[in-house]
């Protein structure tokens, strides 16, 4: 059901018959059109690229890899990524400020081997914060990415309670900054989107760009449904290994060398 | 079935007592509600609840209030589903006292919410897999439920019916505890939770938690009231609740049995029963000492469980207790780390890997407060507006010989 919900809030931009609307909101490098109404109430106007790679269907499956055995110096640059794109970061209150991507590091104790990988939302085909969310704010699209609709989300925490990779957020305080594509709200949760505001203009998500402009090809982003795609190829080849994968909830972020 | 002839009749509600301690009850709430302007103002940056702690003080006093809300029932159930005439006196009280706790409990949780205003979506979009969404229905259902009972017991034409009402409240409470304890049990990734004796154990805590409350509000209202309270009637309800809190006792232990037995549930346990801090503190000495053994010594010895100082001392530390126990599950149970990776090491600036601590804001505290005195404060109104209360229940009148009905 709200899959289906999803799918319908892609396609609704196609299913638009105002083509002038359409075409001037896609008008111009700009993903969204901004109309200043006066001195500092600003109107913003999203969402026109969302019917670039179609409606979210389940044909598709995106996830990722992540190899773990990367510097753990990339990691600090996809976190950066992350809150430039969507506008998070900077709080000065470490326990409360959202977090929606996170460099994790693990040590063996018994021999000392470390790794470091990036942990965020592991966009499950079985996502506990689905099951528990009661008014179905907490939703996964046909293509496995797993999103908060902030307009029914009543603030209840209970998909944080749920998850079991602490991969969500709750806004603790007024918002600064918020991004077109992004509205975020005091009181509600919010977690990685996976950037499906890019991923339907197929784009990669922001932290798998800025790590491969840096030259590091340590996380990697496709359709594993798709047999010939670069990931469907890497996680056939490569033994890969999901984090909490006894839960059997299916995540779709797989790692390498943990 | 023979009529009920016990005289109901509304406390007189008229002395500076009455009105000191409504203005008392008003000024909490309007603290707590001042609490939650601030907390919804600021955000919940201003509470002591983290992305790590999400669940804090209100949940604390909310769970304690709503799992006591269905014990409160417990003695109309006994009365009109188990037959014993004994409590039949009490069911109107009872009845009120659930339906009161519960308003109280839902009042925090609600009030806690990131975004109350949409307290409206959350009873028009329902997600029918959540069990909070189910517990939404079956709260509503409760105060349908109890209220029909309520009336049924109150209206004299509707009383031969009492017994299949109380039969239906008697099971939707079942049905209600049970969501509440799976709300915890549900949670698979938390090694803290994730067990079906979550449910069963919040009913055995239910019937215990509730019924101290009862008995102090009981007391409360025919001393201040000045009608006679005998002996029997309370003697009988100090036996129940040491069996209750026997019963809730039982379930813990074998919980955490059950975990030490498992490897992986090794570092919970022993954050709870050994290392945990205040948590470990409040396991020990609040929840299984003061808020358990002991109350049980004193209900059950008889130099003090004859008298009702007693047994009022006892209900207040059971009481006490269940607080203690509610913050060990709630608060403790998030405070231990998720394993990511079991076993091994684990650190971020996201705090994995390590303790999460948690101090309970005042506003936090404003707020639970004000949920128990609007739980408080609806008893007191019900039983001035309400023949909710016998004129006497002395022995003479909850007497074993009188006619069963």
């Amino acid at each position: 059901m709200t899959d289906r919900r999803q799918d319908d809030m892609s396609t609704v931009d196609s299913a638009t018959p105002d083509a002038s609307r359409r075409a001037f909101l896609k008008g111009g490098a700009a993903a969204a059109a901004v109309v200043t109404l006066a001195p500092g109430v600003t109107l913003y106007a999203t969402g026109a690229d969302a019917a670039v790679t179609g409606p979210a269907t389940s044909a598709k499956r995106w996830g990722m890899l992540i190899d773990a055995n990367a510097d753990a110096g990339v990691w600090d640059v996809a976190v950066a990524a992350c809150q430039k794109e969507q506008g998070w970061g900077g709080g000065e209150n470490p326990a409360t400020d959202p977090q929606w991507i996170r460099k994790v590091t693990v040590k063996n104790p018994k021999t000392g081997a470390t790794a470091n990988m990036p942990v965020m939302c592991q966009h499950c085909d079985e996502p506990p914060c689905v099951d528990v969310c009661p008014t179905g704010a907490s939703m996964k699209r046909a293509d496995g990415i797993v999103l908060v609709d902030k307009h029914i989300c009543i603030g209840c925490r209970f998909c944080m309670m749920a998850c079991p990779y602490a991969a969500r957020s709750f806004v603790h305080e007024p918002v600064q900054g918020q991004k077109p594509h992004m509205p975020r709200g005091k009181g509600t949760v919010e977690a990685c989107t996976m950037c499906v505001h890019r991923v339907d203009r197929g784009q990669q998500p922001a932290c798998v760009e800025a790590l491969a402009a840096s030259g590091s090809t340590a996380m990697m982003f496709g359709d594993l449904n798709d047999p010939n795609s670069d990931i469907s190829r890497a996680v056939s080849k490569y033994v890969t290994q999901r984090i909490r994968a006894d839960l059997n909830v299916g995540p779709g972020i797989h790692y390498r060398g943990i | 079935m023979a009529a009920d002839t016990t005289v109901y009749k509304e406390i007189e509600g008229k002395g500076g007592d009455y009105y000191s301690l409504i203005g008392w009850l008003g000024v909490i709430i309007a603290a707590g509600l001042y609490a939650v302007f601030n907390m919804e103002h600021h955000g919940h940056v201003v509470t002591g609840m983290t992305n790590a702690v999400v669940w804090g003080t209100p949940h604390v006093f909310a769970v304690f209030l709503i799992v006591a809300a269905s014990g409160a029932l417990n003695v109309a159930s006994i009365s009109s589903v188990f037959g014993k005439y004994h409590y039949k006196p009490l069911a109107r009280l009872s009845a009120v006292t659930a339906v009161a706790l519960l308003a109280g409990g839902l009042m925090i949780l609600v009030l806690d919410l990131g975004r109350p205003d949409r307290l409206i979506v959350a009873m028009t979009h329902y997600n029918f897999k959540s069990i909070f969404a189910w517990n939404i229905i079956l709260y509503n259902g409760f105060f349908v439920i109890v209220l029909a009972y309520l009336w049924v017991m109150m209206e004299r034409r509707m009383n031969p019916h009492s017994s299949k009402v109380g039969m239906a409240a008697f099971l939707w409470r079942l049905v209600l505890t049970t969501g509440t304890g799976s709300i915890f049990g549900f949670l698979v990734a938390r090694p803290g939770y994730d067990a079906a004796i979550m449910a069963p154990m919040f009913i055995a805590m239910s019937f215990s938690f509730g019924l101290a409350i009862f008995i102090l509000i009981v007391n409360a209202a025919y001393r201040s009231s000045g009608r006679p309270l005998g002996d029997k009637i309370l003697f009988k309800m100090r036996n129940l609740l040491g069996v209750f809190i026997a019963a809730a006792l039982y379930f813990n232990a074998v919980q955490h049995v059950t975990n030490l037995y498992a490897a992986e549930h090794g570092g919970v346990e022993a954050f709870i029963l050994m290392d945990g801090g205040i948590y470990t503190f409040l396991f020990w000495v609040i929840w299984v000492g003061l808020g358990s053994l002991f109350p049980l010594a004193l209900l059950f010895n008889p130099a003090t469980g004859r008298t009702s100082t007693g047994i009022n001392i006892a209900s207040v530390l059971v009481i006490l207790g269940g607080l203690a126990q509610m913050y060990i599950i709630i608060i403790g149970g998030q405070a231990f780390p998720l394993q990511l990776f079991p076993g091994m090491e684990v650190s971020s600036a996201f705090f994995d890997g390590s303790v999460h601590p948690y101090a309970p804001s005042h506003w936090e505290i404003m707020l639970g407060l004000a949920g128990m005195a609007a739980a408080v404060l609806i008893i007191a109104v019900a039983v001035k507006y309400l023949p909710l209360l016998p004129l006497s229940l002395s022995d003479a009148k909850v007497d074993p010989h009188h006619a069963k009905d």
